[in-house]
């Protein structure tokens, strides 16, 4: 009896023993007050506004021709703490691969890995678009001795904590596409983002409608941080060019939904002179409408969609596509050799952010490509085009 | 649907015999096969990482499909968890922001809150006889109208104090998962040891019947509801935990509602209600972690994995199926 | 097949159209709302519009009615609309000659989907609900493992030509083709619902073991229901993918969608009540609905919660006119 006992107890002894805790330690300010309710719901950020029109114009620094090479006032950061000796072990924690965009930028991805010897294992998770598990995948990545672990979040907020704990792991962690509210991150690797996005379509589209012109705006969907930009930058410029929004609807990127709704503005107004996007996906779709009233097509914006490239090629629309490159999958597999080279790196690595225009079209649009594939994927010179891509 | 029901044999079908065995024996032998795919790559499936992954995993799914399994039982399912569980992080997150003071206010809060939408789609469903099918889907509906208008991003903050319960571990195996299995032994003694639970079953096999031998079989039908619905508020608070805050579409991206009801028959609970239980529930949602982290491990996209699911969870059901016309 | 046929009771063609009548009501209303909410619908042009908005809906309405009133669920259609979509698109990848055979393949393989979907629910026994979400998540996953996961190739003009383009008629301007084809479908399905097999589908959902006792091929009738259930969505995939063209988002949520419509017509989820004219009138009303709700400038949040109300108090009124021994099992 007394025995039972004493097993028990040390059972127990053991199993307190092993209790420990993966909550991510407190940093400080760092995360709390970026979460706040109040900064969350508005999506306007006037200095982050005004920094990201100005980037349109920086001159990027890097290698001529090769943008995800290249670097907008990059402020570098000593990355000689992270140096070792190949070959090394890259883990990529991917937000999803459910959009055309995710697909092709992760199919150029692996292309370059591929092209990298010194990689010997690239070890991938896929959260599947869900916020829990790739928190549980990026711890599940810790545990694998990763030398460099790459992280393209789900969502802002909620994987901070997650990131957060990775940098406390000692493994240098890369972020891209979408941020994290800390900057623990060797690097963050971005285009120059959704306000830069927005005011370069809008303005176009200013100049294009004038002041007595109609635009109607097709967004996305509502509350995802990129995309709000694009149009809280958007609704600015309309506003100070005088241009009438017809309408802000939502598509949730279906074809049939937006072709509907222009069919709709279209009966209701008369007669629309800009189309603005948020998402290029449905543009084709969008024309159609016009094409189907009998109607002239509209100045219209959209993004590198092989399939609207080639509509306004073959019409000659007045068009302009501002992008969210794809080829930005390519800069944090780079990004990570150089770390673990001890090369520095920026600390916010800015991508340019080319805009396809009726002059640079040709070269953004390739035969025979998937009518989704995004022109700017930075994949033409890479082994196995086209068809890896197809 | 009502093919697999033959009325004569029903009432034998109470709560004994339903094919827990069957459900564990297929995990076992998951564990195995998964462990030798991923051992022939070089890697172990069940080291301590592995067993942390499938755990954690199944935390938010076994809370959901615990509640899912009440209602099943009685004949009927809920396709509002999903938005549920979304609703009851942002409720919780909100009310704690961040003071630990507030986490037992909030629990509460969220808990009622979640009964109360239990109770509305019980009383839709029992009362107005609405099936149980549209009831929770308008339900599903209006809680998303409520999160589309309200909620952008994710919201509120819970404090560090409320995050152990999402972090913390004993050894390879989580705190919030051994509270979960510990509901499901709470859920196990309710469904098999109190009147109550017997009547559930009793609703499900056959509702005129029960209400004949003079069971109250609205309240029973509501009560489910409730419990599940409470289930799916724990789910969220426990995201709410993991997460850090509260997050609208925390349940719809993981499709909480159509894989609870999966996770709920792969467990050998009948579709139409009156056999199963918990048991084999936490079997089902073992299985369906397994596969995920095995799939990680290898490798596979997650277009593959979708084929795969759908695949085991036809054949899972139509072996059950095969089992009882045996009998 | 008729002459055992238990459905030939007196009491049944009364219930056959029962329900019917609310839904026309509720629509007639919207109707007429829509033409003082937006000028569009002062002449024919802007209800021909509607129409062809909601082809696709009704056309699924119509599958999807068989399947629920002979008992059933069929939650893959949705997947499989958008799977259809991109099948054609990548088969046909630009190619006008190959619209000849990529149309009968397209519905060859919703027929199958349906077949097999009816096969495993009425031999393997499992719950439809199941079985089709089940299928759900194979198309959902392989449509994409076959094309690389994103959408590949593009429909011809050929095919797109139902969906997106209409003939002139005097008086009514532009019909397009896809309200021709829905009205052939319609007069179909009515065709088809007053003759013995119709009548023997909402038998089975109604009284299974008396259909079967009366010598009724139960399980070959409900795996046409299926069949004809996946039929329903190639037709709609190919209206869908003739009007807005290739999209990987086309099917989503089309599922949950047509069973509103579905019951929002009348038809009882677990069979053997409703009519198809009316299964079809509700999935006109709820895209007359969302018309509505949209030319009042009312969207987003709003729109999802007005829906929920809706579909509960339509079931809530139909189920307070049925005796509580008719209603039927939850999900069974």
């Amino acid at each position: 009896m007394r025995k039972a006992w004493l097993t028990a107890l040390a059972a127990a002894a053991l199993a307190l023993a092993a209790c420990s805790s993966d909550l991510p330690p407190a940093q400080g300010p760092s995360s709390a007050p970026e979460q706040s309710p109040a900064q969350q719901d508005e999506f306007f950020d006037q200095a982050e506004y005004e920094r990201q029109l100005a980037l349109r114009d920086a001159t990027p620094q890097g290698p001529e021709g090769k943008p995800w090479e290249q670097a907008l006032e990059p402020e570098m950061v000593d990355t000689a703490q992270y140096a070792k000796d190949g070959p090394h072990h890259v883990c990529f924690s991917n937000a999803s691969v459910d959009n055309p965009w995710r697909q092709v930028g992760w199919k150029t991805m692996q292309a370059e890995v591929d092209l990298h010897d010194e990689i010997a294992e690239f070890t991938v998770l896929d959260a599947e678009a869900k916020d829990d598990k790739q928190i549980s995948d990026i711890s599940a990545l810790l545990s694998r001795d990763c030398d460099a672990l790459i992280v393209s979040p789900n969502t802002t907020a909620t994987l901070t904590p997650a990131v957060e704990a990775a940098c406390d792991s000692g493994t240098p962690v890369i972020v891209f596409d979408r941020g994290v509210n800390t900057d623990c991150p060797v690097t963050f690797i971005h285009p120059i983002g959704g306000y830069a996005f927005g005011a370069t379509a809008a303005e176009f589209l200013s100049g294009e409608v004038g002041s007595d012109g109609k635009v109607l705006a097709l967004r996305v969907l509502p509350g995802v941080d990129v995309l709000e930009h694009r149009w809280a930058a958007a609704e600015r410029i309309f506003a100070d060019n005088g241009v009438e929004v017809v309408g802000a609807e939502f598509t949730e990127n279906d074809s049939a939904t937006a072709k509907s709704i222009v069919s709709d503005y279209l009966q209701r107004e008369g007669r629309i002179d800009g189309i603005w996007m948020d998402d290029g996906t449905a543009a084709v779709a969008v024309l159609e409408a016009f094409e189907d009233a009998g109607m002239e097509p509209p100045a219209i914006s959209g993004e590198d969609q092989q399939q609207f490239l080639r509509k306004w090629k073959d019409e000659g629309l007045t068009a302009l596509a501002p992008t969210y490159p794809t080829y930005q999958w390519r800069t944090p597999v780079i990004a990570a050799l150089k770390i673990l080279n001890g090369e520095e790196v920026p600390k916010e690595w800015i991508l340019p952010q080319p805009v396809v225009d009726s002059g640079n079209l040709d070269r953004y649009l390739t035969e025979g490509m998937p009518p989704l594939h995004y022109g700017l994927c930075g994949c033409q010179d890479m082994p196995g085009f086209p068809q890896r891509w197809r | 649907m009502s093919v697999a029901v033959e009325p004569g044999v029903r009432p034998q079908w109470t709560r004994l015999g339903n094919p827990v065995a069957a459900v564990y024996g297929a995990l076992v032998l998951l564990l195995v096969l998964g462990s030798v795919l991923v051992a022939m790559r070089g890697g172990v499936l069940l080291d301590q990482g592995g067993i942390l992954n499938i755990l954690t995993r199944s935390t938010a799914l076994g809370l959901v499909a615990i509640g899912q399994t009440m209602v099943i039982l009685t004949g009927k399912l809920d396709l509002s968890v999903a938005y549920l569980i979304g609703l009851c992080s942002l409720i919780g997150a909100e009310t704690m922001a961040g003071d630990p003071g507030m986490i037992l206010p909030a629990v509460l809060l969220t808990l009622a809150c979640a009964a109360g939408v239990g109770l509305l789609n019980g009383l839709v469903v029992a009362k107005l006889k609405v099936n149980a099918f549209i009831a929770t889907l308008g339900t599903a509906l209006i809680i998303r109208g409520y999160l589309e208008n309200g909620y952008t991003g994710p919201s509120g903050q819970v404090p560090r104090v409320f995050q152990h319960l999402g972090y913390d571990r004993i050894g390879p195996v989580p705190v919030s998962a051994l509270l979960m299995l510990a509901l499901a032994g709470l859920a196990w003694w309710f469904l098999a040891r109190t009147r109550p639970g017997y009547h559930l079953y009793a609703v499900g096999g056959d509702e005129e019947v029960a209400r004949f031998s003079g069971i109250r079989t609205d309240r029973v039908v509501i009560t489910a509801h409730v419990l599940c619905s409470v289930a799916a508020g724990l789910a969220g608070l426990f995201l709410a935990s993991r997460l850090g805050s509260g997050a609208p579409w925390v349940g719809t991206d993981a499709g909480y509602d159509l894989e609870s009801i999966a996770a709920v028959v792969l467990g050998g609970t009948l579709l139409a209600g009156g056999r199963g239980g918990v048991a084999g529930t936490i079997g089902g949602v073992l299985i369906l972690a397994t596969l995920d982290t095995t799939f990680d491990e290898l490798g596979v996209t997650p277009f593959f994995k979708d084929v795969v699911r759908g695949v085991v969870l036809i054949v899972a059901v139509a072996l059950y199926a095969r089992r009882r016309m045996r009998r | 097949m008729t002459t055992t046929d238990p459905a030939s009771r007196p009491s049944r063609l009364p219930r056959l159209a029962d329900g019917t009548a609310p839904v026309l009501a509720v629509l007639a209303v919207l109707l007429v709302a829509l033409a003082f909410a937006g000028p569009a619908y002062s002449e024919p042009a802007g209800y021909l519009a509607l129409l062809k908005r909601a082809a696709p809906l009704m056309i699924l309405a119509i599958g999807q009615y068989f399947v629920i009133v002979s008992g059933g669920f069929d939650l893959s259609v949705g997947s499989l609309v958008t799977a259809e979509v991109v099948i054609a698109a990548r088969l046909i990848d630009g190619d006008e000659a190959a619209t000849l055979w990529v149309i009968p393949f397209v519905l060859g393989f919703g027929a199958l989907v349906g077949l097999v979907n009816g096969l495993i629910t009425t031999r393997l026994l499992v719950p439809s609900f199941i079985v089709t979400l089940g299928m759900l998540l194979v198309l959902d996953g392989a449509v994409f493992l076959w094309t690389g996961g994103s959408p590949r190739g593009a429909l011809s003009e050929a095919f797109r030509t139902i969906g997106r383009e209409g003939f002139d008629v005097p008086l009514l301007g532009q019909v397009p083709w896809s309200v021709l084809l829905l009205a052939a479908l319609v007069a179909a399905a009515v065709l088809f619902m007053r003759g013995g097999t119709g009548r023997m589908l909402v038998a089975i959902g109604d009284n299974e073991t008396a259909v079967r006792l009366g010598g009724g091929h139960v399980e070959r009738l409900r795996t046409l229901a299926f069949v004809l259930s996946g039929l329903s969505a190639a037709v709609a995939a190919i209206l869908l993918g003739g009007f807005a063209g290739v999209s990987a988002q086309v099917g989503d949520g089309l599922e949950f969608r047509v069973i509103t419509a579905v019951v929002l017509g009348g038809v009882v989820l677990g069979g053997g009540r409703g009519s198809v004219v009316a299964a079809m009138a509700g999935a006109l009303t709820l895209e007359a609905l969302f018309s509505l709700l949209n030319l009042l400038g009312i969207s987003g949040g709003l729109e999802s919660a007005v829906q929920g109300v809706i579909i509960i108090a339509a079931v809530a009124y139909a189920a307070s006119g049925r005796s509580v021994f008719r209603t039927r099992k939850g999900t069974s």
